[in-house]
C-alpha cells in the first residue's frame, strides 16, 4: 500500500504505540484486499474495546490483564502487547451491546456480567466513543450523507448506509473499526470507490410489494439469489419508507451479503437502470413472483411447527419511533396472555422518546417490555423456557433460531402481537 | 505407490504453512450466527456443513457471508483452540480479508484452479501461504 506521510508517522509510531498498532493492523488488511491506499472516514460505528465475560477471563488467564486497555490492544488491535489507548481520532459510535442497562436480569445476565458492562461503558464515554448502543445508528443520532466515507460495522447498518443513505462503508469488522477509529483511516477498496457501487444483477419484480413484511421477503429472497452481489431492483414497489427500507436490507444481509441495492427510482444512486448500472449490462436477471415470495414466506417458517408461541420479539434491527407507536396502539388497554412475553428492542434514544409518548408505559401495562442496546440473538437471551418465539424480522428469523435451539414463526407485527395477546400463531400469507 | 499430488498457484494473503485434512463446502459460510465460536461448528439452519466442525481443518470455500461479525466470530476460534489449520477460498471481501488477518492461519486465495472443483473434503492439503500454492493429495 502507498502511504501518506502521515500514515507513515503513525505506523511509525510517531503518534503513539495504540496509533502504531491500528495502523499496522489496517495495513495487513488493505494488503490482503488489494487496496492501494487508505481513505479518510470521520464516521466510525463499531464496538471498541467492549468484551464479553469470556475475552475478559481469556485475557485474565493468558496475559494476567483484562482491562479495557488490554482488550483493545490484545484483542481489537491485535497486538502482541498492551498499549495505553488514547481518545479516538475519528467521531464514532459504539454499535448494540449484550445487555440492557435496567432489564439485565430479565435477559438472565449475571451481576458480575453487567458490573462489567458498566465498567466498559465509562471506558468507552472516556475515549470519546458516542455511547449509541445500536444497530441503527441512523435513527439515533448518526445519520452520513450521500458521499461520505464511513467505516460501519452491522450489515444491516451498512446496506442502510450505502443503498439508502448514498454514503459509502464496506462491511468493516470489530477490529478494523476499532482501528479506523484511532487513526480515521480504512482501506480505500469496494464501496468507497464509484466501479464498485453499480448493479451487477438485475431482479425483476412481478408482484406488489407493498406492506413491510412483503419488503422482508423480497430482501430475504435476494440475499439468496445473489448473495453479496449487488441488485438492481425493478418492479411494482410501493410504500417506500424507513422501516422497509430497514427491514429489506437486514433480510438481504441475513440470507446472501448484499452491502448495497439499487432500487430505480428509488434510491439515490439508481435515478434510472443505466445509472445503477453504470452503463454496464446486467450479469443475469432474476424474476421475483408470486411463488418466490410465497417459497420465501415457507423458507422462514420452516421452523415452526408447533402453534403455541411463548415468546414474541419485536426490535430487529432496532425498532423506530413509528414502529413503537404502531405496537404501543395493537396493545393499549390489551393484556398479553399469561405464559406469554413480548419484548421489544430498540436504541436508549428513540426509547427515551418512547417514554415521553407513553408508548413504554402502554406496552408495559399491556405485559410486554421495551429494551435498549441489544436483542435476543445479540445477547443470546429469551426469556427462561422458551420454545415457540414469533418474529417480525426475516432477520431475526434467520439467526435466532438456530443460535438459540428453538422454533420460529415468521409473519407481520399484527401477527406477532396477535400471537402475544393469545398465545397461539394464526399468521399466514396474505 | 504414492497418490498423485496437484499443485494450484494463486495468492498467498497470510503467511506460514500448514497441512491438513480438507473440509470442503461449495456454499459461502457466516460467522456471527452462521458457525459457534467455541467449537468452531457450523449452525447455520440450512447450510450443508451443518453440524460440522472446521477444527484443525483446512477450510475450502467460496468465502464469507452475513454479519458483520464475522472477523469476530473467527477471531474467537483461535482463542478457543477451534480454528481451522488453514483456509482456502475463492471470493474476496472485506470480511474474509479482516477475517484471515486476525484468525492468523495460513490462507491463499486467487488460485489458477478452482479449488471447490479440485479438492475434495478427506483429501490431505498443504497450505503455503508465503508462496501462494496449494498442494492437495487425493484421498
Amino acid at each position: 500500500m502507498r502511504l501518506t506521510d502521515g500514515e507513515q508517522a503513525m505506523l511509525d509510531g510517531k503518534a503513539g504505540a495504540a496509533r502504531q498498532k491500528a495502523m499496522e493492523l489496517l495495513v495487513r488488511y488493505g494488503e490482503v484486499l488489494g487496496a492501494e491506499r487508505f481513505v479518510d472516514t470521520n464516521n466510525v460505528a463499531g464496538v471498541p474495546g467492549s468484551s464479553s465475560l469470556f475475552l475478559r477471563n481469556y485475557y485474565q488467564q493468558q496475559h494476567g490483564d483484562s482491562s479495557y486497555q488490554a482488550i483493545y490492544s490484545l484483542y481489537d488491535l491485535d497486538s502482541e502487547e498492551i498499549v495505553p489507548v488514547p481518545q479516538v481520532e475519528s467521531y464514532c459510535c459504539h454499535l448494540q451491546g449484550g445487555m440492557d442497562p435496567e432489564n439485565w436480569t430479565e435477559l438472565g445476565m449475571s451481576r458480575e456480567a453487567f458490573e462489567h458492562f458498566r465498567e466498559d461503558e465509562a471506558e468507552v464515554a472516556a475515549r470519546g466513543i458516542q455511547v449509541l448502543k445500536t444497530c441503527t445508528p441512523y435513527l439515533a443520532g448518526n445519520v452520513p450523507v450521500k458521499g461520505e466515507h464511513c467505516a460501519w460495522m452491522e450489515s444491516s447498518a451498512v446496506v442502510f448506509c450505502n443503498s439508502v443513505l448514498g454514503a459509502r462503508t464496506n462491511t468493516e469488522g470489530r477490529e478494523s473499526t476499532s482501528a479506523a477509529a484511532l487513526t480515521g483511516k480504512i482501506p480505500d477498496w469496494g464501496f468507497h470507490r464509484d466501479e464498485f457501487r453499480y448493479g451487477s444483477h438485475r431482479i425483476n419484480v412481478e408482484v406488489r410489494v407493498e406492506s413491510v413484511m412483503d419488503w422482508g421477503l423480497l430482501g430475504y429472497f435476494i440475499g439468496y439469489a445473489v448473495e453479496e452481489k449487488i441488485p438492481v431492483i425493478t418492479g411494482p414497489i410501493a410504500n417506500t419508507n424507513l422501516i422497509r427500507h430497514k427491514h429489506f436490507g437486514a433480510a438481504a444481509a441475513s440470507s446472501g451479503g448484499v452491502e448495497m441495492y439499487h432500487m430505480v427510482g428509488i434510491t439515490p444512486e439508481a435515478a434510472t437502470l443505466e445509472m445503477a448500472f453504470g452503463g454496464k449490462k446486467a450479469i443475469d436477471t432474476i424474476w421475483y413472483g408470486p411463488k418466490e415470495r410465497r417459497d420465501m414466506y415457507e423458507r422462514l417458517n420452516s421452523i415452526g411447527s408447533n402453534p403455541e408461541v411463548d415468546y414474541v420479539m419485536l426490535g430487529c434491527p432496532h425498532a423506530s419511533i413509528e414502529q413503537i407507536w404502531e405496537i404501543a396502539r395493537l396493545l393499549e388497554g390489551r393484556k398479553i396472555r399469561s405464559g406469554c412475553r413480548l419484548w421489544v428492542f430498540t436504541s436508549r434514544s428513540v426509547k427515551s422518546v418512547a417514554d415521553l409518548n407513553g408508548y413504554t408505559k402502554t406496552i408495559q401495562d399491556a405485559g410486554g417490555l421495551v429494551m435498549t442496546d441489544t436483542c435476543s440473538a445479540i445477547s443470546k437471551a429469551v426469556p427462561k423456557g422458551t420454545r415457540v418465539v414469533a418474529l417480525d424480522s426475516a432477520k431475526q428469523a434467520h439467526y435466532l433460531p438456530a443460535m438459540v435451539g428453538i422454533e420460529a414463526w415468521f409473519g407481520t407485527t399484527q401477527d406477532c402481537v396477535h400471537a402475544a395477546l393469545t398465545g397461539r400463531w394464526n399468521g399466514e400469507l396474505r | 505407490m504414492t497418490a498423485p499430488t496437484i499443485i494450484l498457484r494463486g495468492r498467498g494473503v497470510v503467511r506460514g504453512c500448514a497441512e491438513g485434512e480438507a473440509l470442503v463446502t461449495r456454499q459461502t459460510i457466516s460467522g456471527w450466527g452462521g458457525i459457534d465460536p467455541m467449537t468452531g461448528t457450523v449452525i447455520e439452519s440450512h447450510h450443508e456443513l451443518r453440524g460440522v466442525s472446521f477444527q484443525n481443518k483446512v477450510l475450502v470455500f467460496p468465502g464469507a457471508k452475513g454479519s458483520s461479525g464475522w472477523s469476530n466470530a473467527f477471531h474467537m476460534t483461535r482463542l478457543t483452540n477451534s480454528a481451522p489449520k488453514a483456509m482456502v477460498f475463492n471470493i474476496m471481501n472485506t470480511k474474509i480479508a479482516l477475517g484471515s488477518v486476525v484468525l492468523r492461519v495460513p490462507a491463499v486465495t486467487e488460485l489458477d484452479h478452482d479449488p471447490l472443483t479440485v479438492i475434495e473434503t478427506g483429501d490431505w492439503v498443504k497450505v503455503d501461504g508465503d508462496r501462494g500454492t496449494v498442494e492437495v493429495t487425493k484421498k
